[in-house]
């Protein structure tokens, strides 16, 4: 089977679906590039390239680049999805979705919900989020928090090649709107990926690693940070379980409490922010349903509660090392009350 | 007295394996071994197998511990006569560590790579191992199986044979497209992948619904079928534990997949993580759910399989050779009775639905016997 990256994932996901069905559309900002402007065409394929292309094997009909206006494109990408397209928009950078919170909250998260069940918004949104490119604070946040906070969204954080391409498959497949997280500091992450199409279903951790001792719930990149402290500390006798939830919402509660159960020992590990965030949120559940079952604190492993720093020493620092999660489960593992 | 040394390896036991644990020596350094004792258990990401002298000899080193990780090809031990001189050991010890690393390049330039093929109009994907010459052997593996399934047969048996492997259609990396899901599409196209290969006439070994494709193919085209080894086959009493074929079709959790999957198995913990993964990956392709639950329809409707002429059966005049494992939670080892002709049924203790993983060896064996 051959190595593809992340990258290469989300492309070939994409493209398999744009040939399966006619009514799948790619919009957004530079994804082909050079549009309106002499020069090359598909000059660019998305700021990193994930839509390259597309543009020439669709053609401008489905491969549409958009004006520097989020509120405006977003807006027609909902409107698209909610009268029979399967839009795939790309906006960019997560820390650009303030300006389309309407279209994406109040539109494209309720039409369902409001109209009776009867309207589907069949809509996938891509985004970049996350640190450690040195691209500062308005470009390096993980915002997913707020879209899983609001109820009618789908919130899609693929950790690895293999998981790109099924998870954006099942996304485009999806009749509801889902935003899809990817992290851009993977996007030559490489693994053995299927040629043929395939779906991840939501709402299904999958568990990367299994152990008796301790629990580590991560997400997105995370994952694969969690699975090197696990190989490492396998060694050392600590065998630890590696929960990666795949989706924030639906969130696969079920495997995670089962897990936390297990080990009785857990750390979560999450780029984004740590109020309000997803690692508080479990941590939470974990707390409310399995209290009994805990053989010492969960910790969390997270950045501070600051903005993502532009310096890169202290990018570097702000960002949940595999040190700090190595720390955090040698802590609870060997926690006694 | 021989002065040869015989170097024990780590096997390549299927495509993806790249290392291999040594759980446990089954033989003392300085004992006498026989060819074929079992003298190491090996465990992979994928599995644990046991792993036979490949001579007889004296175990003279152990060269890997107990619980140590190391590449294919490293060497584990050593066999030889109690006359060789430790010093010869020891030479020949330095000179192997020596060319390793120039070992195991030429043996990845040289592995075997699946390749496809277009049979019945549809793409196919199969592995070929071994020396040209002589009857080919086809191996064929049974319902929701892949090539993979032959990990420890096909290497070994390869040493001696011309040894092909397929993905049957709706399976491993073969076209997802199984028509009618009955065995009149199977053996047709069965048919034609040994036409597009270029194989006139092989023994065929085939597993649990594979093994039903072979004796159906050898009745229909009785010129092409030198012989056959049938494992737990399929097809030869209407019983048949639908708890593994719906709950195979149904699972999508790796809990579940991993309670189906130890039907298949007399000791669970065969059962390893990957294997669970690989099924999931293969399960969740576009067209494998259809094709299966189309195959399980045309197969086993109303919950039972649709026995095959006996009386047919008999006359072949092609040898089979029967291998059921005595605890086989699919098919009943009863149905091994109901065969007559020139067929030889051997029962394997301790073994269930997968004697060519479980038994690996001794299933080896039977194979190379049937061939003669």
């Amino acid at each position: 089977m051959a190595k593809k990256s992340y990258r290469q994932a989300i492309n070939e996901a994409i493209a398999q679906e744009m040939h399966r069905d006619p009514t799948v559309i790619v919009m957004g900002e530079d994804n082909a590039g050079g549009m309106g402007a002499p020069g090359e065409d598909d000059a660019w394929g998305g700021v990193l390239g994930v839509t390259k292309g597309l543009m020439p094997e669709f053609g401008r009909e489905r491969v549409l680049d958009t004006p520097i206006s989020e509120s405006a494109f977003i807006g027609a990408a909902v409107g698209a999805a909610a009268t029979g397209l399967r839009p795939v928009a790309e906006l960019m950078f997560a820390d650009f979705m303030g300006v389309c919170f309407d279209q994406i909250f109040n539109q494209a998260g309720k039409f369902r919900y409001m109209f009776g069940g009867k309207a589907v918004t069949p809509l996938v949104v891509r985004t970049m989020y996350g640190a450690g490119f040195r691209a500062a604070s308005q470009h390096s946040q993980c915002l997913y928090p707020i879209f899983t906070h609001t109820p009618g969204l789908k919130v899609v954080l693929p950790s690895s090649p293999y998981e790109a391409k099924g998870l954006m498959i099942q996304a485009i497949r999806d009749n509801d709107p889902v935003i899809f997280f990817e992290h851009k500091v993977m996007y030559d992450d490489e693994e053995e990926v299927p040629d043929e199409a395939y779906t991840i279903p939501f709402g299904e951790a999958n568990l990367t690693r299994e152990g008796d001792d301790v629990t580590i719930v991560a997400l997105g990149r995370m994952v694969s940070f969690a699975n090197q402290v696990a190989d490492k500390l396998d060694k050392d006798g600590i065998s630890c379980t590696v929960v990666d939830p795949r989706t924030t919402s639906p969130l696969d509660v079920d495997t995670i409490l089962e897990c936390a159960e297990e080990t009785g020992r857990v750390v979560v590990v999450d780029e984004a922010s740590p109020r309000c965030g997803m690692a508080s949120d479990i941590a939470a559940l974990i707390g409310q349903n399995v209290f009994g079952a805990l053989k010492a604190p969960v910790r969390m492993v997270t950045p501070p509660h600051t903005p993502v720093p532009f310096a890169p020493e202290l990018e570097d620092a702000y960002i949940p090392s595999v040190d700090k999660i190595e720390a955090a489960v040698r802590d609870v593992a060997g926690y006694a009350r | 007295m021989s002065d040869r040394i015989q170097a024990i390896t780590m096997p390549k036991w299927g495509l993806a394996m790249e290392e291999g644990m040594v759980v446990a020596w089954l033989a003392e350094e300085g004992g006498a071994v026989e060819a074929g004792q079992e003298i190491l258990e090996i465990e992979t990401t994928k599995i644990t197998n046991v792993y036979e002298a490949p001579a007889a000899g004296t175990l003279r080193r152990r060269g890997v511990a107990e619980g140590e990780t190391v590449p294919v090809g490293a060497l584990l031990g050593l066999l030889a006569a109690p006359s060789v001189p430790d010093a010869a050991l020891d030479a020949f010890i330095e000179n192997f560590n020596a060319n390793f690393a120039v070992k195991v390049a030429e043996a990845e330039a040289a592995a075997p790579e699946p390749e496809t093929v277009t049979a019945g109009g549809i793409g196919l994907n199969y592995l070929r191992m071994g020396s040209e010459g002589g009857t080919p052997l086809v191996l064929i593996h049974g319902f929701g199986g892949d090539l993979n399934n032959w990990l420890f047969n096909q290497p070994a048996l390869s040493e001696t044979h011309d040894v092909l492997a397929l993905d049957l259609p709706g399976h491993g990396r073969s076209s997802k497209e199984v028509g009618a899901g009955d065995m009149a599409m199977m053996t047709g196209v069965f048919g034609d992948f040994l036409d597009a290969v270029g194989i006139e006439r092989a023994h065929l070994v085939g597993h649990s619904m594979g093994g039903t494709l072979a004796l159906v193919f050898a009745m229909e085209k009785p010129e092409r079928v030198a012989g056959l080894t049938l494992i737990a086959p399929a097809g030869l009493g209407p019983e048949i534990n639908m708890d593994f074929i719906d709950g195979f079709i149904g699972a999508g959790k790796r809990k579940e997949m991993r309670s189906v999957l130890e039907l298949l198995v007399a000791d669970p913990a065969l059962i390893s993580r990957d294997m669970i993964n690989d099924v999931l990956k293969y399960k969740r392709l576009d067209g494998v759910d259809r094709a299966l639950r189309a195959l399980a329809e045309g197969l086993f409707p109303d919950g039972q399989q649709a026995t095959l002429a006996l009386d047919d059966v008999a006359r072949l005049q092609a040898p089979i050779s029967v291998i059921w494992g005595q605890n086989d939670r699919i098919l009943p080892v009863a149905h091994a009775d109901t065969l007559r002709g020139q067929v030889q049924v051997h029962r394997l203790e301790g073994v269930g639905h997968m004697p060519h993983m479980e038994a690996a060896a001794q299933v080896n064996r039977l194979i190379e016997a049937a061939l003669g």
